[in-house]
């Protein structure tokens, strides 16, 4: 038996979304190899050798998958994935991209966003937005799953020293190209990995206001996240989106400011060890998931924070 | 240039779902049902390219028993052109129905399918990717914004650091994220219209495929219940139990 996990990585990094999917591989037993595919990846290469418990680590550096083209890495996981019998992808935006395209390559179903392990083919996954939980067991020889990376623990970053082992397969379909991007420049931690996240929601009321949400998390090195009604307001942009159709995230400290709590978001920070709300409705449904509730008016509470911390 | 969108009737996503007490499944008992808000937006995107000159015809699809009727004419009432209903009493799981839609794309002759980049019952997000994969198609998926010229699609991608754009050739697939569009609402004289827009019926059998499920759900359950904690009087209050009792600043 044996799994492959593809790496979420910048090419010279290795994400530590990572490490939470090869801690899901370990729960199904058997060999756990990684896929590195990249353009001039070598360094993300080598961090995932490093990850205990990886057998091997398979690096297809090629311009072709330097931007993680779907119609690409599909080509090339779906060719190496008959030597395996699971294929593991964090459901990061990356991995839902590419995973499905796999499954159907392979003529398999896709197992998405995987919470736990139960047994070789049966898996606990959130539906409706998280308000139910089903168990499933797929009847495909092989397994095409993605795994919600607040499902399991990050594996250690040292400590291995697996082989690296290069791929040759270039696969360029010719159908898309990258034509650029805008990624949000930052020195905050990133907010799926971050141990703090302080997110703002509609009572934030603009996007200047943000800056009062980035002085607190200055003091605790936090990330900084949003409400959807946020970003559909323009406050934010998208990236900042904690949801059931944003980023999950659980880090051990949430503090939620002018956040009303819709099903929606409560989806995506619910898990988190410590919440912290703060809204002046004390009606607001974010008090009923809260630790510590406190109502207030934003414009007072959070400088107020920021200034005690 | 055919555009094709699909419909999927869901519970609406202002109804709070529930496991049923035997786990066996959701109670779906006097739900209302709705088109998904993520098709709602396909359906838009589509209708707007024709209102642009750029689309020719909008065929919008739903796949389901004889219910899903009912988010066919609201697509029609957007402003779709005509409707097909792939009739099954069977399951159909993301696999199926992209091999469905494939049989369909090739029928119809299809140069851009848009569909949601998930439902909201399953939450699977495979669909069209899946699509994409079995007709060797172009995918842009979670897509902000999409512009057809020069004989391609140029889709501006929502992606966990940001935004990327990529340019693909035609036909391809294009999921449709929350701010790809504000869908609008059917006026009164669209409604009656699209009554009698043509809607075709046809069946798995019909298209040749095989849609047997590929999972089985052994149960559902709640998640685990989070206990609402305690409300402080103060930030200096707030502070203190962060530190001395929660110990996580």
């Amino acid at each position: 038996m044996s799994t492959l996990v593809i790496a979420e990585h910048s090419n010279n990094e290795l994400k530590s979304a990572t490490h939470h999917t090869v801690t899901a591989a370990q729960a199904l037993g058997g060999e756990v190899h990684v896929l590195v595919a990249g353009g001039g990846c070598q360094a993300a290469a080598e961090a995932a050798a490093r990850i205990p418990g990886v057998a091997k680590v398979l690096v297809a550096d090629n311009a072709a998958y330097a931007h993680q083209l779907a119609e690409n890495m599909s080509a090339l996981i779906a060719e190496l994935g008959t030597g395996y019998d699971y294929l593991l992808a964090p459901a990061t935006s990356n991995g839902k991209n590419v995973m499905p395209r796999v499954a159907a390559l392979l003529d398999v179903a896709q197992i998405s966003e995987i919470t736990a392990v139960i047994s070789g083919d049966t898996f606990q996954r959130p539906i409706y937005a998280g308000n139910v939980i089903a168990t499933v067991q797929s009847t495909d020889a092989r397994k095409v799953i993605t795994v919600r990376t607040t499902g399991f623990d990050a594996a250690p970053a040292e400590g291995g020293s697996a082989a690296i082992e290069a791929v040759s397969i270039a696969k360029d379909a010719g159908l898309s190209s990258f034509v650029g991007e805008s990624l949000a420049k930052s020195d905050r931690p990133e907010l799926t990995a971050a141990r703090v996240v302080v997110s703002g929601g509609r009572g934030m009321q603009n996007g200047e206001n943000f800056k009062l949400l980035e002085a607190v998390a200055d003091k605790l090195n936090a990330a900084v996240g949003a409400s959807r009604a946020a970003v559909d307001a323009g406050f934010v942009p998208n990236d900042y989106q904690v949801g059931q159709t944003g980023k999950i995230v659980a880090p051990d400290l949430y503090i939620a400011v002018g956040i009303s709590g819709a099903i929606q978001h409560l989806a995506g920070m619910k898990d988190s060890k410590v919440i912290v709300a703060i809204n002046k409705d004390e009606d607001a449904p974010i008090f009923q998931v809260a630790d510590y509730g406190l109502v207030a008016d934003l414009f007072q509470a959070v400088p107020e924070l920021a200034a005690a911390l | 240039m055919k555009v094709l969108v699909a419909v999927k009737r869901v519970v609406d996503y202002n109804v709070k779902v529930r496991a049923k007490g035997d786990g066996s499944g959701v109670d779906l008992n006097n739900v209302k049902m709705s088109i998904n808000p993520f098709c709602e937006i396909a359906v838009e995107e589509a209708v707007r390219l024709r209102e642009k000159g750029v689309a020719t015809e909008v065929i919008a699809v739903s796949l389901g028993d004889k219910a899903c009727q009912e988010q066919i004419r609201t697509a029609l009432a957007l402003g779709a052109d005509r409707g097909i209903l792939v009739e099954t009493a069977e399951e159909l799981q993301p696999l199926a129905v992209a091999k469905l839609l494939q049989a369909i794309v090739a029928r119809e002759g299809v140069d851009l399918v848009i569909v949601g980049k998930q439902s909201i019952d399953g939450d699977n997000n495979q669909t069209g990717q899946m699509l994409a994969a079995l007709a060797g198609m172009s995918q842009g998926s979670f897509a902000s914004e999409l512009v057809i010229e020069n004989g391609k699609a140029r889709v501006t991608r929502e992606i966990d650091g940001g935004l990327q754009t990529v340019e693909l050739a035609l036909p391809a697939v294009v999921t449709t994220d929350l701010r790809l569009n504000e869908p609008r609402y059917a006026s009164l004289p669209n409604i009656m219209k699209a009554k009698k827009k043509q809607l075709d019926t046809l069946t798995p059998a019909d298209l040749g495929v095989d849609v047997a499920p590929r999972m089985r759900v052994l149960k559902v359950e709640p998640p685990p219940e989070r206990k609402a904690g305690i409300k402080v009087g103060s930030v200096a209050e707030l502070v203190d139990k962060l530190r001395n009792e929660a110990k996580v600043i």
